[in-house]
């Protein structure tokens, strides 16, 4: 196969199931496009925490082809998914942060595994640290930090090593609405600033009224509705410019 | 709030994964607290069988060196001037033969002083008829056949006069020598399985405890490299820790042991001691006991990485 970067992930015909329990995702044919905003929507148990899975290259699909930054996913070793995980950006819906690790440690954590310059890490992490408003707390251990903090920890974690899609599953689900909505901002500036593919995840339907130019996926008992045909596969012949113009919805 | 301060983008070097920064990213703590004491204990008995063997190779060799060129003459003869002239004859027909480089008659006061524990003061008295010994030191260790020849040069000689090899009657404790050293290699490579074992049980259970920091370092772009390095740290660590503290407590039984054999002030004892060499190959053990530690650590870290995506 041809390399094709035009399209950041493909998906055809993807199903996914846990052992030998029935599929819990069906049939999955969709196409991101890099510069993108999208929401990934549906109720609980309707298979958006799977989906995120295959798309942070954590789980292997059952059957269906997986691409993404045009490569074939199924076929990769296992030695070889490093090189595009360092690509992406999570944020885990329980944070995973590692325990041991202060704050500062945590968010250095993807630039220390990329082999960046300590100098380099340090000036980055405490910038990063004081725009999520926890440079105070750069040393405390996650057990000793609220849901709101760690959150904070894992969204900046995320986004420090500039990932070209961020994938964050229920990234406000333990915050208060406004800081929600600032954490949303930092999505869409990411967004409009470095041209990052964000995926977010949420069943909380009025989140998808704060970003205007955002795609909805819509799961339902795990097949994908395309409520704003923007996810058709295969893909549109030319795909939308990335990234979209910085003066759009920064915070 | 404002836009995020992103950091530059990598450059080609730095994009290479660090080695020296993975340390950090586990628990800095030994992967299991009684590990390096197993360790050392287990270092410690191949000290002390290493030794042991190395021991029992020198005694042989140094009794086999002094003792298979040698045989011994016997001449039984009730009559005292008989067997002195018969002893006589017997030394000069032997010190004819080329393959012989001495020849010694062993005084009767020797033999009186030898058999005296035994026989007490009636060894000395002409009662008891003790043979002639002929002490002889032979070029090479000789074959059956060349025995035969010097008993077929002594009949004429001296009738009556009996050779023994003294390799000959030596040969079951060489054998059980032998089978000693035999049984100290086959402890050290038990003892080595068991070391290895321990790794391998202490690195699965380290692993197993902390899956869940090694699923996220490989969902943030860690290698399995990086992640074996992080645990073959605590393996090199403790390994160090037990191989020397292993070599301490073997070196301080084997000086005991030493101790104890010499004070037998027995020379065939005398014979093991060990020399340079043999300290070198002691003092390598700790070396091969991390060595094993950090293989073993590898592959069991390396067999867990693959079962995970």
């Amino acid at each position: 196969m041809t390399d094709r970067p035009a399209e950041i992930v493909e998906f055809d015909n993807v199903g996914l199931r846990y052992g030998t329990d029935p599929e819990v995702l069906s049939d999955l044919s969709f196409t991101l496009f890099p510069g993108s905003f999208y929401f990934l929507t549906g109720a609980s148990g309707a298979g958006k925490t799977s989906l995120l899975k295959l798309l942070y290259l954590a789980q292997r699909p059952s059957r269906g082809a997986i691409r993404m930054f045009g490569k074939d996913m199924i076929t990769l070793p296992r030695t070889k998914l490093p090189d595009f995980r360092r690509r992406l950006g999570v944020v885990f819906q329980n944070f995973r942060l590692v325990q041991h690790l202060s704050a500062f440690d945590n968010v250095a954590l993807p630039l220390r595994l990329a082999g960046t310059d300590e100098t380099r890490v340090v000036k980055a992490v405490s910038d990063m640290l004081d725009w999520v408003g926890l440079s105070h707390r750069a040393h405390a251990i996650p057990a000793t930090m609220s849901g709101g903090e760690q959150q904070r920890v894992a969204i900046a974690r995320a986004v420090i090593a500039r990932p070209q899609m961020l994938i964050a599953d229920e990234p406000t689900g333990n915050v208060d609405p406004d800081m929600a909505l600032k954490l949303l901002r930092l999505f869409e500036a990411l967004n409009n600033r470095v041209g990052t593919t964000v995926i977010v995840a949420t069943h909380d339907v009025h989140l998808l009224k704060k970003v205007p130019d955002s795609l909805i996926m819509r799961l339902q008992n795990g097949r994908l509705s395309d409520p704003t045909g923007a996810l058709r596969y295969p893909p549109r012949p030319t795909p939308k410019p990335s990234p979209r113009p910085a003066s759009k919805g920064q915070a | 709030m404002n836009t995020p301060p992103l950091p530059e983008e990598q450059t080609a070097d730095a994009a290479a994964p660090a080695r020296t920064r993975s340390a950090s990213l586990l628990p800095q703590g030994r992967f299991a607290g009684p590990i390096p004491w197993v360790i050392a204990i287990l270092i410690a008995l191949v000290v002390i069988a290493a030794a042991g063997g190395l021991s029992l190779r020198n005694l042989a060799e140094n009794a086999r060196a002094d003792l298979a060129g040698a045989v011994t003459v016997q001449i039984v003869e009730a009559d005292p001037e008989v067997r002195q002239t018969r002893a006589q004859a017997a030394a000069d027909a032997l010190g004819d033969h080329p393959l012989v480089t001495s020849v010694r008659i062993v005084p009767e006061q020797e033999l009186v002083a030898l058999l005296e524990p035994w026989l007490g003061s009636s060894a000395a008295s002409e009662d008891v008829p003790i043979p002639a010994l002929i002490d002889v030191e032979l070029s090479r260790r000789a074959s059956s056949s060349e025995i035969a020849q010097l008993q077929a040069a002594l009949v004429e000689a001296a009738p009556g006069a009996k050779i023994d090899a003294q390799s000959d009657w030596l040969r079951p404790v060489y054998d059980a020598l032998a089978a000693l050293q035999y049984l100290a290699l086959a402890l050290i490579v038990l003892v080595s399985f068991a070391t290895a074992a321990a790794v391998w049980l202490a690195a699965r259970s380290a692993f197993a405890n902390h899956r869940d920091t090694v699923e996220i370092i490989h969902l943030l772009g860690g290698t399995d490299e990086q992640v074996t390095s992080i645990f073959q740290r605590s393996v090199l660590r403790d390994a160090a820790f037990g191989s020397v503290v292993g070599l301490l407590l073997g070196l301080a039984a084997v000086w005991v042991l030493g101790q104890q054999f010499a004070a037998l002030d027995s020379g065939m004892v005398g014979g093991g001691n060990l020399g340079i060499g043999d300290w070198m190959l002691i003092g390598a053990i700790p070396l091969a006991g991390v060595m094993l530690a950090l293989v073993t650590g590898r592959i069991t870290i390396g067999f867990a990485l693959k079962s995970m995506l």
